[in-house]
């Protein structure tokens, strides 16, 4: 590598061959060696006023671990993170980096931003490969207790902030395993469980209890956790309810919510059946409604199954694609198809009751709609067929009303998400926070994990000092 | 884990019945609420309508027909061993209240579902009608305990061995025909509630089914159980499982039933083969 381009060029992490990795379900990036990671440290201009930190919903000093990764000094660096985000390997891996920290890098006014997310990353893994597992301190026990529901990223922030502070913390999960979203929604080959599992036993070292098979709202209420000695709940569950297109044919077999399908391969382990008992439809084509990160991830995990061919069927225009740019990208490698401004209306089956195709729409961009976004408009007469049996729903999901129907002295907003203040997460029921994608409707994993870090030191407070 | 308090075998080993100690879930179901039940670390997630709780001792019962093998599993763990991961409890409760007379019919391991059922609505003070059938009298379960939860209990067997020779539907139609009835509760079969609400359709007597499709988390979360009611989808696990089973398209439930019949006999032929 010339010194010239080591100055400007991003270190690239070294990543699976396409062809090889569009029928495995390991890792794609492989990570940084540490020379690599010093390498890209050293790219760090240590700008007195950060953008990156700006631009990260936690504030991460970024330029602050950066420096330590490049004196070498990655258990520093990696101890530096954790003061400001709890969960820096799943952050490195899935956060929207262009649009956050590295989009507000000075080097990117070049194109060629510092990798951020691949040195958060590496510092994470190289800590979990050759730390020492050493608990952070621990302050001094409050006899305060707190129920966390929910066990997704903003939760497992709340916790892991409400701990460390000495408070006595339980965290309710409604499925068999831990994680949430991190654990049943995003692919292994994106984020591996064991990542999952080891920072879920982090809070478990530190003393926080996981209670599995809880559903809040069924097994047990919030107004009973409150007679059962909680000081305070949070409220991180998610937002859980499956959007569908609404268009005939929608119960044909063969047609899934992306929570379904990505639930049964990624939670149930059915990509492995018949080792696992749960099955996953294997369709030979298969197209995939809507182009955000869920779609990314059910396009390439139906390749992954074994797909002649996959499709992403979108209304819009490559520029409105929600995803993140990497997922975009990784997907076009693989051989995914993206079947732009086009918009399905109905499904079409056979006698079985099962998918065989789908009737589509062409679309035009008009004006700019209420999301900023120009508005997809139909193109009259141009109706089109395509072949599939297999279709992937991913076009967002809603208020999942388990929980809040059966607590109605908490205030809903008018699509049904929890309302609570943006500063602190407080709700209108005393005692209890909400925070991530319950109050904000589907977001990422990072803006949860700044709303859990707000609420955590809110409930601090009011266990300090009174609501 | 959650261990297994009792076992029997019923009708001939074909249905197994597991008390199962979860307390949690004893203190909270409610007539007509399900659990997801998983019996080790690879298993499926099967959902299953408690058949009795007892809140006292802690412990919830299922019944179970061996169809698979997430049921075959289940058979196989004997008083000790334990589920994995039980759930619940999961669904709307059965709305119970004094109607005058309820005709509760019932088929298969139906029956185990419908008498909690049948037993709180003979304690909110109504007359209870009970039928219940199934393809011979060794496969008949719970006469006892229907006898017991009921004012009146008639039985049906498809060839005639015990009772009335032939289907629940002939005596639902006796009965109607004798008695007004106020509200019917049927559970079995897709095809027995199918058939059973054609009759009270036309008698315009509402009809409670209690349906059983796919589904993954038994929360909202995956949609996977979604049924036509009414011309509208529904998620039998949170807006059912029972519905009015006049509006309920039973013949889209009996395909998607069928969504993975395939990967379910190679999974069952692997196990059986591996036991032999």
């Amino acid at each position: 590598m010339s010194e010239k381009k080591e100055k400007t060029g991003r270190v690239p992490m070294p990543e699976q061959d396409p062809n090889v990795r569009k029928r495995n379900f390991q890792e794609v990036p492989t990570g940084y060696t540490p020379a690599m990671a010093q390498e890209e440290a050293a790219r760090c201009v240590q700008c007195k006023k950060p953008g990156c930190v700006e631009g990260c919903p936690v504030s991460v000093d970024i330029p602050g671990f950066i420096n330590l990764v490049n004196k070498g000094d990655f258990t520093a660096a990696i101890r530096h993170i954790w003061s400001m985000n709890a969960l820096p390997a799943v952050c490195g891996r899935v956060c929207p980096q262009e649009i956050q920290c590295e989009g507000k890098c000075i080097l990117n006014k070049k194109g060629t931003p510092v990798a951020i997310g691949n040195l958060e990353r590496f510092c994470a893994d190289y800590e979990r490969e050759h730390g020492t597992g050493a608990l952070p301190p621990t302050a001094a026990a409050t006899g305060k207790r707190v129920a966390v529901v929910g066990s997704g990223p903003s939760g497992l922030t709340v916790a892991g902030d409400l701990i460390q502070k000495g408070h006595s913390v339980t965290i309710m999960e409604a499925f068999h395993k831990p994680g949430g979203v991190l654990v049943y929604g995003i692919p292994e080959f994106r984020l591996p469980k064991a990542i999952v599992a080891q920072e879920v036993n982090f809070l478990e070292r530190l003393g926080v209890e996981v209670r599995c098979n809880s559903v809040v709202g069924r097994t047990v209420s919030l107004d009973e956790l409150f007679e059962q000695g909680y000081d305070a709940i949070y409220l991180g569950v998610g937002a859980g309810l499956p959007s569908f297109m609404n268009i005939p044919g929608e119960n044909l077999i063969g047609i899934l919510s992306a929570n379904e399908y990505l639930t049964r391969a990624n939670l149930m382990k059915a990509y492995k059946f018949p080792e696992v008992d749960t099955p996953i439809p294997l369709g030979k084509h298969v197209a995939v409604l809507g182009a955000g990160n869920v779609a990314m991830d059910s396009a390439r995990t139906a390749m992954r199954l074994g797909a002649e061919s996959v499709k992403i069927v979108y209304r819009r225009s490559r520029d409105e694609m929600p995803a993140r740019a990497a997922e975009i990208h990784h997907a076009e490698e693989e051989g995914i198809e993206f079947m732009l401004l086009t918009n399905p209306v109905r499904y079409l089956g056979n006698e079985a009751g099962r998918l065989t195709g789908m009737e589509c729409l062409k679309m035009e961009l008009g004006e700019p709609d209420a999301s900023g976004r120009r508005r997809p408009i139909p193109i009259k007469g141009s109706e089109f067929q395509i072949k599939c049996d297999l279709v992937v729903v991913a076009v967002g999901s809603g208020a999942n009303p388990l929980l809040t129907q059966s607590t109605p002295d908490l205030k809903l907003n008018k699509w049904g998400y929890i309302q609570a203040d943006q500063e602190t997460g407080k709700t209108s029921k005393r005692g209890v926070w909400a925070g991530g994608d319950i109050v904000t409707g589907a977001a990422t994993v990072i803006l949860a994990m700044g709303a859990g870090r707000a609420a955590a030191n809110s409930i601090h407070k009011y266990l300090t000092w009174g609501w | 884990m959650f261990p297994i308090v009792t076992r029997e075998e019923m009708a001939q080993g074909t249905v197994i019945l597991n008390e199962i100690e979860a307390p949690l879930i004893a203190r909270k179901a409610k007539p007509g609420q399900f659990v997801i039940l998983k019996a080790n670390e690879e298993g499926e997630r099967i959902p299953l309508t408690m058949a009795e709780t007892n809140p006292a001792k802690g412990t919830i019962t299922i019944i179970y027909m061996v169809v698979g093998k997430s049921t075959a599993l289940f058979r196989d763990l004997k008083v000790g061993d334990g589920y994995q991961d039980v759930i619940g409890p999961l669904g709307r409760p059965t709305h119970v209240e004094k109607v005058g007379t309820v005709l509760c019919v019932g088929g298969g391991t139906g029956v185990a579902v419908l008498h909690p059922i049948t037993r709180a609505m003979k304690e909110a003070g109504n007359h209870v009608i009970c039928v219940i059938g199934a393809r011979n009298k060794d496969l008949l379960i719970l006469e006892e305990k229907m006898k017991a939860a009921s004012n009146d209990l008639r039985i049906c067997t498809d060839d005639g061995s015990y009772g009335h020779h032939g289907f629940v539907t002939d005596v639902v139609k006796e009965v109607l025909a004798q008695t007004q009835v106020q509200q019917v509760v049927a559970i079995g079969p897709v095809p027995m509630m199918k058939a059973v609400c054609n009759i009270t359709k036309e008698k315009n007597v509402p009809t409670l089914v209690s349906l059983n499709p796919i589904m993954i988390d038994g929360t909202g979360m995956c949609g996977g159980c979604r049924v036509s009611v009414g011309g509208k989808t529904k998620f039998a696990c949170v807006d059912g499982p029972e519905f009015d089973g006049h509006l309920v398209n039973f013949d889209e439930l009996n395909l998607r039933l069928k969504a993975y019949c395939t990967e379910e006999k190679q999974c069952y032929d692997g196990y059986c083969r591996l036991a032999e």
